[in-house]
């Protein structure tokens, strides 16, 4: 399938390049909906990069790139289940969303997040699957876990750790807060910073240049350059898992949910 | 060196200009929360402007708890 609509996301190759864009209200949650759309993508991956060589994620939303999973669901869906059978629905859809997140990391083009305003959690998970990330300079970066008595679950710390100082993945994770793009460009997490409402461009115009190199020959770059991470991320799913099953975990999910605080969103 | 009331004016002005409402309206006290209608996602706005105009990094867990703009403007003055 060439292009699709959804209703969460879109994707269509244009010029060369699939554009995979999010567009889930209020700011990209990562819940079933969104999980099984990016399984379908993940699915029709391979077949679209046969006609393009590069790919490009973004949103469409104007609050952000994303906010992470949707833990609305998360909460309300585990209040419906037993603890063992908590565990095993939480393993299940971390085990699926690893599968998309695996797929994107290895795929065989090079691959652009493009991002804007809230890129938290979840969200900062998936643009740290791509090979560059292009921050529109409102971007706000954060891995907001710990203040709910988690880890980040979608792959994030190994990955973070690939691509940064282990002081930085100390810092973010362990005080929760959110750093600005200048900041990510100037620890080597973000290859570009573009002007407010700009990132897709530029995006865009780096995948243009991409486009002019041979297709096989940066496919073998990447390969060499971008080891995977098997061993990490399952040992990432195990501690997330064990951590789900504490107390803390239901209480911090309750707070968010239930807040009618103007700061959700601040630690 | 700035002071304290340089820093407020500044964040006013900013404040302002982000959010399109005219700087006359806004004093030191108010609380930016409601004076503003933001929510927490647009005060995240005002937290990147606020960083890139007085170039200093201000976590934002030093935002917990503050909700008006002449104490946010004493967070960035003890940055400056």
């Amino acid at each position: 399938m060439k292009s699709f609509q959804g209703k969460t996301l879109s994707w269509q190759i244009r010029t060369g390049t699939i554009e995979l864009l999010l567009d889930r209200a209020p700011c990209n949650e990562i819940g079933s909906d969104t999980l099984s759309e990016l399984e379908r993508f993940a699915g029709t991956l391979e077949s679209l990069a046969q006609d393009a060589h590069a790919l490009t994620i973004a949103s469409a939303r104007k609050e952000g790139f994303c906010a992470g999973a949707d833990l609305r669901e998360l909460y309300e869906r585990s209040q419906a289940l037993g603890p063992a059978q908590r565990v095993s629905g939480i393993r299940n859809f971390l085990e699926r969303i690893h599968r998309v997140m695996r797929t994107l990391d290895a795929a065989p083009l090079t691959t652009i997040a493009a991002v804007h305003g809230v890129t938290f959690g979840g969200g900062f998970e998936l643009a740290l699957t791509c090979d560059l990330i292009i921050a529109d300079k409102m971007t706000r970066f954060c891995f907001p876990e710990l203040r709910l008595g988690l880890i980040p679950g979608f792959g994030g710390i190994p990955r973070l750790k690939r691509d940064v100082g282990n002081g930085l993945v100390r810092d973010l994770l362990l005080t929760g807060r959110s750093i600005n793009a200048a900041k990510a460009q100037s620890v080597g997490l973000v290859s570009q910073v573009a002007a407010e409402g700009d990132a897709l461009g530029v995006a865009r115009a780096t995948a243009a240049q991409i486009g002019k190199f041979d297709r096989e020959t940066a496919i073998a770059a990447k390969r060499f350059m971008k080891p995977l991470l098997h061993d990490e991320l399952e040992r990432e799913i195990e501690i997330f898992c064990e951590l789900f099953t504490r107390p803390a975990v239901e209480a911090g999910l309750r707070k968010f949910v239930e807040s009618s605080d103007a700061q959700p969103y601040l630690p | 060196m700035t002071t304290l009331d340089q820093t407020t004016e500044e964040v006013l002005r900013l404040a302002a200009e982000h959010f399109k409402v005219p700087r006359a309206e806004l004093n030191p006290a108010d609380d930016f929360f409601t004076k503003l209608g933001i929510n927490s996602l647009q005060a995240l706005d005002l937290l990147t402007r606020l960083e890139q105009h007085f170039r200093i990094e201000l976590p934002d867990y030093e935002l917990q708890g503050v909700s008006d703009f002449r104490t946010l403007a004493k967070r960035i003055q003890s940055r400056l």
